[in-house]
């Protein structure tokens, strides 16, 4: 586990500079959607398009989770037949997907985001709301200009 | 003046710094905490976070009392003579009625309706940055609205003050249970629960199959008394007959009507909540009710509502909260406090916090300093103590703020909070004075990232 060790160095050799939200993106309903924009204070740190293509499979993964057809429509009627107690020994589909998206999440963090000093935190720990990145400055370096002007340009707004 | 503000934290930090060498020896002899015991909402938590039901909920025993006796009284005197004279499947069918009755009923009891856990300070202030509000000096700013498009038909999300945050389409906060609860139907006191996207299916379950059982005990208990006058012998238990049919008459025609409204609702992909309001009805459009949620299809809303995937629960009721941080999301409050520190320390923190940070505002003397040790796990404890959400950047004041005492936890989370809660409302309002800025109730915020939408694509 060694990239896992690289996370944990990250967070104890760099400090938090900044958190950016990637807020919900409700034109389509209330499925789980993130919007896509590109926020400002990425602009320096990593390709617009990386960022695009991790939330867009974000999306793709909710969207498959929450994707009423056969398979959903089978669980819920073998559900209600039991008496929903078939969830007691069974995991819904949901969670199933839910899995693979902690382990997506896992794997961007160590190839992409870490590297680069970032690190995404899964929306279900936030309550499905926002995509939360949390940008990190390299303590040792003086590059903690790049973390202050981006804070100074809150301050200014 | 600088050094008297830090002279004011040293204190705290040097009495802290010895207990929190202390501190870890006793969480280690103390079992962790799991996250539900230090849950913001008014719940109640059963079998070590896994049942879940509100504060309030006197009548659930008596729901669930007069179902049993009722089934009891039934199975007790009617079903030995209907046995007798009729068939054997009238006691099966009663039984799976009721076995089936009591298990949505305590599913939908116990089962986290769509609880959205408070939003995290860094979230909170993130929001707070993006709204353009009025710097009035009243406690509570003007409510704030964002307008969304949602298949292209305009929708308000509303702020909530005490979430911190603006509540997803179809949430509504509960009050009973201090609570945001997302597709928020009602809060029902026969059930002790709010019901909402995760129990909505349950509790329909519940009223179609109770409405199912009443029919059935009616119907046999009329059978029963019929039977009984028109046969030789008398009406002994006749006692027990009548308690019976009378519960049923009354709760059939409720329950019925109840059950036919849940019926039109789900239909309609309606919540009681948007029926009652109205909502979309008063929109008389091209679309029949204006009901961006709904489907085109009777059949296709059934299902969703009733069939649709099982969403997870949002809440980490089980989770392990970490041995230094007191609370997990920082707008909780009436947590017991940490034993070492009075009340009047936290007064003196709040204050020398909120000094601080203006005098750190006004230096372009900061950096995104944080003690490594706070941050554990990937949710990033909340670090800013007491610091107002107005604050820009809180996470770099509030940091900076733990870099004058070291690299301990700033403790002043959990003995602040029951302040902090009513001071963030006080506080935000007091620093945007300085910036006087028109008086917006709302900033109109369309979103329409995605393609041009139409109704949801039916797989």
């Amino acid at each position: 586990m060694s990239s896992f060790h690289n996370l944990q160095e990250l967070r104890h050799s760099a400090s938090l500079a900044n958190k950016v939200f990637i807020q919900r993106d409700y034109s389509e309903g209330t499925t789980c959607r993130f919007q896509t924009k590109f926020p400002s204070e990425l602009e320096s740190r990593i390709e617009r398009t990386l960022f695009e293509d991790t939330v867009k499979t974000l999306n793709n993964f909710y969207a498959e989770a929450e994707k009423i057809g056969g398979q959903s429509y089978l669980e819920g009627c073998l559900a209600c037949a039991t008496a929903y107690l078939i969830f007691l020994c069974m995991e819904t589909r949901y969670e199933k997907v839910l899995k693979k998206i902690a382990k997506y999440i896992q794997e961007q963090n160590e190839k992409i985001y870490a590297p680069r000093g970032l690190l995404i935190t899964d929306p279900i720990e936030r309550g499905m709301r926002v995509i939360e990145i949390s940008i990190y400055e390299d303590r040792g370096s003086s590059g903690s200009s790049s973390g202050s002007s981006s804070v100074s340009d809150s301050t200014a707004r | 003046m600088k050094n008297c503000e830090y002279q004011q934290i040293d204190p705290r930090a040097l009495s802290v710094s010895p207990l929190s060498a202390q501190n870890p020896a006793e969480t280690k002899a103390q079992r962790p905490r799991r996250k539900w015991e230090a849950f913001p909402g008014k719940n109640r938590f059963f079998c070590d976070g896994r049942l879940i039901l509100a504060r309030q909920n006197g009548v659930l025993p008596l729901t669930l009392g007069l179902i049993v006796v009722t089934s009891g009284l039934f199975f007790a005197f009617d079903c030995p003579f209907l046995v007798e004279h009729l068939t054997v499947c009238i006691p099966v069918i009663g039984g799976l009625l009721f076995l089936f009755v009591v298990a949505s009923l305590l599913r939908t009891s116990f089962t986290d309706p769509g609880i959205l856990p408070r939003a995290t300070a860094e979230e909170a202030a993130d929001i707070e940055r993006q709204i353009d509000t009025s710097g009035s000096s009243t406690y509570r700013p003007p409510p704030r609205t964002k307008e969304i498009l949602i298949n292209q038909q305009v929708v308000k999300l509303k702020y909530c003050f005490t979430c911190k945050m603006f509540r997803p389409p179809r949430t509504s906060h509960c009050s009973l249970c201090d609570n945001c609860v997302e597709r928020f139907d009602h809060h029902c006191p026969w059930v002790g629960n709010c019901v909402g996207k995760r129990n909505y299916r349950y509790f329909y379950s519940f009223i179609i199959s109770l409405s199912f059982l009443t029919s059935f005990i009616f119907g046999c208990v009329v059978t029963h008394i019929t039977l009984r006058k028109w046969g030789s012998s008398g009406l002994d238990s006749s006692l027990c007959t009548v308690v019976e049919l009378v519960i049923c008459f009354f709760s059939i025609w409720s329950i019925l009507g109840l059950s036919g409204f849940h019926t039109y609702l789900v239909a309609s992909n309606l919540t009681t909540n948007e029926d009652i309001k109205g909502s979309w009805s008063s929109k008389r459009g091209a679309e029949e009710s204006g009901n961006p949620y709904s489907y085109s299809n009777i059949l296709t809303n059934c299902c969703v509502t009733l069939c649709g995937p099982m969403p997870p629960s949002l809440i980490d009721r089980r989770g392990f909260l970490a041995p230094d941080e007191g609370i997990p999301v920082a707008s909780a409050s009436e947590i017991e406090l940490p034993p070492f520190t009075p009340k009047s320390e936290a007064n003196m923190c709040t204050q020398s916090t909120k000094d601080v940070l203006e005098r750190m505002l006004r230096s372009s003397d900061f950096h995104g300093l944080c003690p490594s040790g706070t941050p554990k796990t990937s949710p990033l404890v909340p670090e800013v103590p007491g610091a107002p959400p107005a604050a820009k950047p809180p996470v770099s004041s509030g940091c900076s703020r733990q870099l004058a005492h070291g690299a301990v936890v700033d403790p002043c989370p959990p003995f602040s909070k029951s302040i902090r809660r009513d001071s963030l409302h006080s506080i935000n309002p007091a620093f945007r004075l300085a910036s006087p800025s028109p008086t917006l109730s709302r900033s109109v915020l369309v979103v329409g990232d995605g393609p041009d939408v139409g109704f949801p694509p039916q797989h």
